[in-house]
C-alpha cells in the first residue's frame, strides 16, 4: 500500500517519542511542519510589529489556545464528528442568520455575536462545518453521486456562502465556498460536470459583479491598475509590492525592511505581513516558505490519501485544500495577482479567530490519521 | 443515525480519492509555483524598479533655509532681527475628537470663526499625517497657556519659525526697508534653488538691494522619513550657511534726532560724513512699521498707507524731487568765479527786481525782498540770499555754463546709494529742453534757474551728497547706507572704500569764499539762519532755500485746511560743519515747512551730537567747553 518513496510519511516506523505522540493522537510530520511554520512565524510577527515583545506575547497566547483546541479536537473520533455533523450545520445556519437580525457591527460589516461572555463569529465556524456536512451527506451516497444528490450538495454549500457574504465577508465566504466545493471534489463528482460547472461560473462573473459591493467593485479594479488610485485602495498593494520586489533575491535582512519598518505597508501585522517577510528575506525565504506550507498541504492530503473511511477522507481532503487556498489568496493578494480580500497568511497573521479554526481543522486531520486503528476495515 | 461506511464501492471511492488527491496535490505545487513565478518577476525583473520606489519612499530630500543675516547701525544697535514667532498646528490623525480639541483650544488662545472655517478646509484637502496650522502668531502667554495643557491635546503642536522683526519700528524704516512673502515675479528672477524652504525676501530698502548678503546659502539635508512623513534619521547633511550681517553707517541715535526734529511735516533728512560718504542719518518722513508687511499687510493697513494724504510709502529722500530753491545758491557762486563770470567782491546792486537787457517786454524778475537788498557781492548775496544778484550771475553764465558746472557737483544724475530706483533730479539744459519739449530756450529761464525753480529739480540724496562735496572741498563722494559686512562663514569683516571724484576748482582760494558766505548764512548779522547760530560753539556754514509750491495735481483731493497747508511753501536747508574741519554735511527738505530757516536747528542739532560722540581730535577740550557753555544757557533759559 505505501511506496517506499513516501517513507518520511510512514507511520510504521515511528520512534518512540512519535508512538507516545500517537497515543495522544497528534501526528507527529503534521505536528513538525506547524511548528516550523509557527516558530518562523513569530520571528516574522516580531519583525512586522516593529519590536514588540506584547504582539509576539500576545500572539504566543494565541497560539497556546489554537494548540489547545487542536489537542483537544484531535482526541474526537471521526464517527463522533460524523454524528454531530448536521446538528452543528444546523446551528450554524441558525447562527447565520441572528448574525444577519442582531448581530454586532465591527470594521463594516456585521459578523459578530455578542454572547455576553464572548464575541463570537458564526462564519468562522462554518469554516469545518460546511465541509463536514457535505462529507456527512456525500458519504452516503453511492458513488460516484447522481446529480440529485450534486444538487443538494450545491444548497448545502450555497446556502451558508450567501449568508456570509451578505454580511459581507468575502473572505470566508470564499473558504467556505471552497471547503464545501473540495469535499465535492474528492466526492467523486464527474470530471465533465466538474469542468461544465467551472465553465458556468466563468460565464457567471459578470451576472456576480451586478452583485458585488462597491468597495469589493473597487478592489477588482484596483488589482488591474493599483495606480488609479495610490493613495485610496491602491496604497496597500503598491506599497506591498514595493516590498516584495524591492526585497530581491536575498532580502534586506532581518529587522532591516525599511518598507516594513518606516509603516509603509499597511496592515503589516496581520494580511500582509507576507510582504514583510519577502521584503526581508527576499525570494529564497520565499522559495523556503512556500515549501513549507506544501509540505504541510501534502502531509495533509496523504493523511486524507490512507484515511480509511469515506467521510475521513472527504473532511481531510477538503481541510487540506482549504488551508492551500488561504495560503494562494494571502500571497496572490499581497503580490497583486488577485484582488484584496480580507484572508490571512495561515498561522503568521496575528489575530485569533482565524488560528484557532485552522488548527482545529488540523486536529480533525490528526484524529483522521490517529483513529484509524479504532476503525475495523 | 449509526456510523456505517458503504463497503459497496469503498475501494472504488478510496482509489478515485487517491487519484484526485495526487491531483490536487499536483495542481497545488503547479500553483504555489505560479505565485513564486509571480514572486520572482517582482524581486528578481522589476527588482531594480521597486528598490528604486523604496528607497524614494524613505529618502527624502529637504532644504534647510538659511537664516537671514541681521542688519546693526554703526553702534551696533540691532535693525533688523529674526524672532521665533509661535504657531498653532494639527496633526489630524493623533486626534482623538477633533471637535472636543478645537472646543478644548478655543479656551485657551483665542480662535476666530474664520480660522476654525480655514482649518476645516484644509482638513479636506491634507492627508492626515500632514500638519494643518490653526492659528499664527502665537503671543508669548498663548505659549505658556497652550504648553501647560499640552497633554489635554493629542495631535497638537506648537510650531516655532523665525520671523523678520524690526525693533526700532518707524524709525530708519526708509533705509533698512522690510522682507515679504516670495512673489511669483520674484521668483523668477531669483535662483530658486537658493530660495527652497525660504519663504520670504527683501522688498524695498537695504533688505532688497543687499539680499544677496542677508539671504545665505540653502543647506541640504537627506533624511529617512516614515509612511507618515516623519523624520527618522539625518542621512546626510549640508548645513545652510546663514546670511551675512550687516553693518550700517547710520547711527540710530541721530536717526532718531533728526526724525523727532522734523516732527509731523513731510520731508528728508540725510546726513553724510563728507570725506568717507558714510550716511549717518537717513529719514524720510511720514514712516511706516515695516513689521506690517513680513506678515502680509492686511488691506486695510494697506490701503490706508496708501491713501494717507503724505504717503508714508514713499521714500522722499531717494525719489523726492524738489525744486532746490536757494540751496543752489553757493555751488552757483562757486561756479560764477571759478568761470571768471563775476569777482567775488565785484558789487552788483539789488532793487527788488532785474531786468533781462535787450528784453523789449520789460519783465520784471523780483527779488524775494521787495525792496531789495542794495549793493551785494558773492559773499553778502548767499549770506542774504539775494535773488538780483543770482541773475545777473546766470545770465552771465548762461545755461551751458551753468549745467556744466552744477553736473560736476552731482545734479542731474543719480548719486548711486545703495539703494534701488533712485531718481535723477533734472539738471536743465537748453539740448535737454529741446529734446524733451521741442522748444528753444528761453534767457528769462536761465534766471529762474539762477534761483533754483523753474525745471530745476534735486532730491534730498542730491543736495545732501553736493553739500558734502562742498564740505570736503571738492571730494564728491558715492554715499553709503552700509559700512560692513560681517561674514557668517569666517567671521571676516568686508568693507569697501569710497569711491569718489574729485572736483579741481581754478582756484582753490574759491572754496574759502564760498565757506566763508555760507557761515555767515548762521553767523552772520543779517544771515538768513543767524536765528540758528545764536550760541552756537562751532561754526557751521549753511544755506536755506525755500521753493514755491505752484499748486497741487488734479487728481488729489483734499479738504480746505489741507489744501492751505499743501500750498505753504517747501522749506529746505544745507548745511555742513564745523567750518574748520567740516565732520558731518546735512541736507533738509521740509515739505511745507514754508522756510528753510526753520529746518537750520536739525543741522545743528545733528553736528553737534556727531562732535560729541565721534569726535576724537584734540578739539575734545573744545567739545567740553561747548558742553559747559550750552550747560550755561540751559541754565539761563531756566532762570528767564
Amino acid at each position: 500500500m505505501y511506496n517506499s518513496s513516501t517513507q518520511f510519511f510512514d507511520s510504521d516506523y515511528e520512534s518512540k517519542t512519535a508512538r507516545f505522540l500517537r497515543l495522544l493522537h497528534i501526528d507527529t510530520v503534521l505536528l513538525a511542519g506547524l511548528l516550523l511554520l509557527m516558530v518562523a512565524g513569530l520571528g516574522i510577527l516580531y519583525s512586522a510589529s516593529d519590536g514588540s515583545i506584547e504582539v509576539v506575547q500576545g500572539q504566543v497566547l494565541r497560539l497556546a489556545i489554537s494548540f489547545a483546541v487542536m489537542f483537544i479536537v484531535a482526541q474526537i473520533p471521526q464517527q463522533t464528528l460524523y454524528i454531530w455533523a448536521p446538528w452543528f450545520f444546523a446551528l450554524g445556519i441558525i447562527l447565520l442568520v441572528l448574525v444577519l437580525v442582531a448581530g454586532d457591527v465591527g470594521k463594516g460589516a456585521q459578523r459578530w455575536l455578542n454572547l455576553y461572555v464572548i464575541r463570537f463569529q458564526p462564519s468562522e465556524m462554518m469554516k469545518l462545518v460546511t465541509p463536514m456536512m457535505l462529507a456527512w451527506y456525500l458519504c452516503e451516497k453511492p458513488f460516484p453521486p447522481k446529480v440529485s444528490a450534486l444538487v443538494i450538495s450545491m444548497i448545502l454549500v450555497i446556502l451558508p456562502t450567501m449568508l456570509i457574504a451578505k454580511q459581507p465577508d468575502l473572505g470566508t465566504a470564499l473558504l467556505v465556498a471552497a471547503g464545501g466545493m473540495f469535499v465535492v471534489f474528492f466526492g467523486g463528482i464527474r470530471w465533465r460536470i466538474l469542468f461544465g460547472a467551472m465553465f458556468s461560473i466563468l460565464a457567471m462573473i459578470p451576472v456576480l459583479w451586478q452583485f458585488m459591493h462597491d468597495y469589493q467593485k473597487q478592489r477588482v479594479l484596483t488589482l488591474f491598475d493599483p495606480e488609479s488610485d495610490p493613495l485610496g485602495s491602491g496604497y496597500h498593494i503598491i506599497q506591498s509590492m514595493i516590498a516584495i520586489g524591492s526585497g530581491g533575491i536575498y532580502g534586506k535582512g532581518w529587522l532591516n525592511g525599511t518598507q516594513s519598518q518606516l509603516d509603509f505597508i499597511p496592515e503589516r501585522t496581520t494580511d500582509f505581513i507576507y510582504a514583510v517577510f519577502a521584503e526581508e528575506f527576499g525570494l529564497m525565504g520565499a522559495i523556503v516558505l512556500l515549501s513549507l506550507y506544501a509540505f504541510i498541504i501534502i502531509r495533509g492530503l496523504y493523511i486524507a490519501a490512507s484515511a480509511q473511511d469515506s467521510f475521513g477522507r472527504l473532511l481531510a481532503g477538503s481541510i487540506s485544500l482549504t488551508f492551500f487556498v488561504y495560503l494562494f489568496v494571502n500571497v496572490g493578494m499581497v503580490s497583486g495577482i488577485l484582488p484584496v480580500v480580507g484572508v490571512p497568511l495561515p498561522l503568521i497573521s496575528f489575530g485569533g479567530t482565524s488560528m484557532v479554526t485552522l488548527m482545529a481543522g488540523f486536529g480533525m486531520l490528526m484524529s483522521i490519521s490517529t483513529h484509524r486503528r479504532l476503525v475495523v476495515k | 443515525m449509526p456510523y456505517r461506511s458503504h463497503v459497496s464501492n469503498h475501494s472504488y471511492a478510496a482509489s478515485i480519492f487517491k487519484f484526485r488527491a495526487l491531483v490536487a496535490a499536483i495542481i497545488c505545487l503547479l500553483m504555489l509555483g505560479g505565485l513564486l513565478f509571480r514572486l520572482a518577476w517582482l524581486q528578481i525583473i522589476d527588482y531594480a524598479h521597486f528598490a528604486d520606489l523604496s528607497e524614494h519612499n524613505r529618502i527624502r530630500l529637504m532644504e534647510l533655509p538659511p537664516t537671514r543675516g541681521l542688519i546693526y547701525d554703526r553702534n551696533g544697535v540691532i535693525l533688523a532681527e529674526n524672532k521665533p514667532t509661535f504657531h498653532l498646528e494639527i496633526i489630524p490623525e493623533q486626534v482623538e475628537d477633533m471637535e472636543a480639541t478645537l472646543q478644548g483650544l478655543g479656551k485657551i488662545v483665542s480662535l476666530s470663526e474664520s480660522e476654525i472655517e480655514r482649518f476645516r478646509e484644509q482638513l479636506l484637502v491634507h492627508r492626515s499625517f500632514q500638519r494643518i496650522s490653526l492659528r499664527s502668531h502665537l503671543t508669548e502667554e498663548e505659549v505658556a497657556r497652550l504648553a501647560a495643557n499640552r497633554y489635554r491635546f493629542p495631535g497638537v503642536d506648537i510650531n516655532a519659525r523665525l520671523s523678520r522683526y524690526y525693533p526700532q519700528g518707524e524709525v530708519a524704516a526708509h533705509a533698512v526697508g522690510y522682507v515679504g512673502r516670495i512673489s511669483v515675479s520674484e521668483l523668477s528672477v531669483i535662483n530658486e534653488g537658493n530660495y527652497r524652504g525660504t519663504t520670504h525676501i527683501g522688498k524695498t530698502g537695504l533688505e532688497k538691494y543687499y539680499e544677496g548678503e542677508l539671504h545665505g546659502k540653502v543647506g541640504r539635508q537627506k533624511v529617512e522619513v516614515n509612511a507618515q512623513g516623519r523624520v527618522l534619521r539625518v542621512i546626510d547633511k549640508v548645513p545652510a550657511v546663514r546670511g551675512n550681517d550687516l553693518v550700517l553707517n547710520l547711527d540710530i541715535e541721530l536717526q532718531h534726532i533728526a526724525e523727532d526734529a522734523l516732527g509731523d511735516l513731510a520731508g528728508a533728512v540725510i546726513a553724510i560724513e563728507p570725506h568717507s560718504g558714510a550716511v549717518v542719518v537717513f529719514v524720510s518722513k511720514p514712516g511706516f512699521d515695516p513689521n506690517l508687511f513680513v506678515h502680509g499687510i492686511s488691506h486695510k493697513n494697506y490701503n490706508a498707507l496708501q491713501h494717507a494724504i503724505y504717503k508714508p510709502l514713499f521714500n522722499r529722500a531717494i525719489f523726492g524731487q524738489y525744486p532746490p530753491g536757494s540751496t543752489f545758491k553757493p555751488f552757483l557762486g562757486l561756479g560764477g568765479v571759478e568761470k571768471r563770470v563775476i569777482e567775488p567782491d565785484e558789487p552788483v546792486y539789488c532793487r527788488g527786481y532785474f531786468l533781462l537787457p535787450d528784453d523789449d517786454t520789460e519783465r520784471k524778475y523780483r527779488d524775494w525782498k521787495k525792496e531789495g537788498h542794495g549793493r551785494m557781492n558773492l559773499s553778502s548775496a548767499i549770506e542774504q540770499s539775494c535773488d538780483v544778484y543770482f541773475y545777473e550771475l546766470a545770465y552771465r553764465m548762461g545755461i551751458k555754463n551753468m549745467h556744466d558746472f552744477l553736473a560736476r557737483f552731482g545734479f542731474g544724475e543719480e548719486t548711486g546709494i545703495d539703494l534701488l530706483g533712485e531718481r535723477s533730479g533734472l539738471l536743465p539744459s537748453a539740448e535737454w529742453k529741446k529734446e524733451k519739449q521741442g522748444m528753444v530756450w528761453y534767457p528769462g529761464e536761465t534766471l529762474i534757474a539762477g534761483i533754483g525753480q523753474g525745471y530745476m529739480l534735486a532730491t534730498p540724496i542730491q543736495l545732501a551728497v553736493a553739500t558734502a562735496a562742498l564740505a570736503s572741498r571738492g571730494e564728491k563722494i558715492v554715499p553709503r547706507l552700509l559700512k560692513e559686512v560681517h561674514q557668517s562663514l569666517d567671521g571676516s569683516i568686508r568693507t569697501r572704500e569710497p569711491s569718489r571724484t574729485m572736483i579741481k576748482l581754478r582756484d582753490e582760494n574759491n572754496w574759502n569764499i564760498v565757506f566763508n558766505a555760507m557761515k555767515n548764512v548762521v553767523h552772520g548779522a543779517l544771515g538768513t539762519a543767524r536765528a540758528t547760530g545764536w550760541g552756537m560753539k562751532f561754526k557751521m556754514a549753511g544755506k536755506t532755500g525755500t521753493a514755491q509750491v505752484f499748486g497741487i495735481a488734479q487728481d488729489e483731493e483734499y479738504d480746505e485746511e489741507t489744501v492751505s497747508k499743501k500750498l505753504r511753501d517747501h522749506g529746505l536747508f544745507i548745511g555742513f560743519g564745523p567750518v574748520e574741519d567740516p565732520v558731518l554735511a546735512v541736507a533738509v527738505v521740509a515739505e511745507n515747512g514754508e522756510h528753510g530757516s526753520k529746518m537750520a536747528p536739525i543741522a545743528r542739532r545733528l553736528i553737534k551730537r556727531y562732535m560729541e560722540k565721534y569726535s576724537t581730535r584734540p578739539a575734545s577740550n573744545n567739545k567740553q567747553a561747548d558742553n559747559a557753555a550750552e550747560g550755561s544757557i540751559t541754565q539761563a533759559s531756566h532762570v528767564h
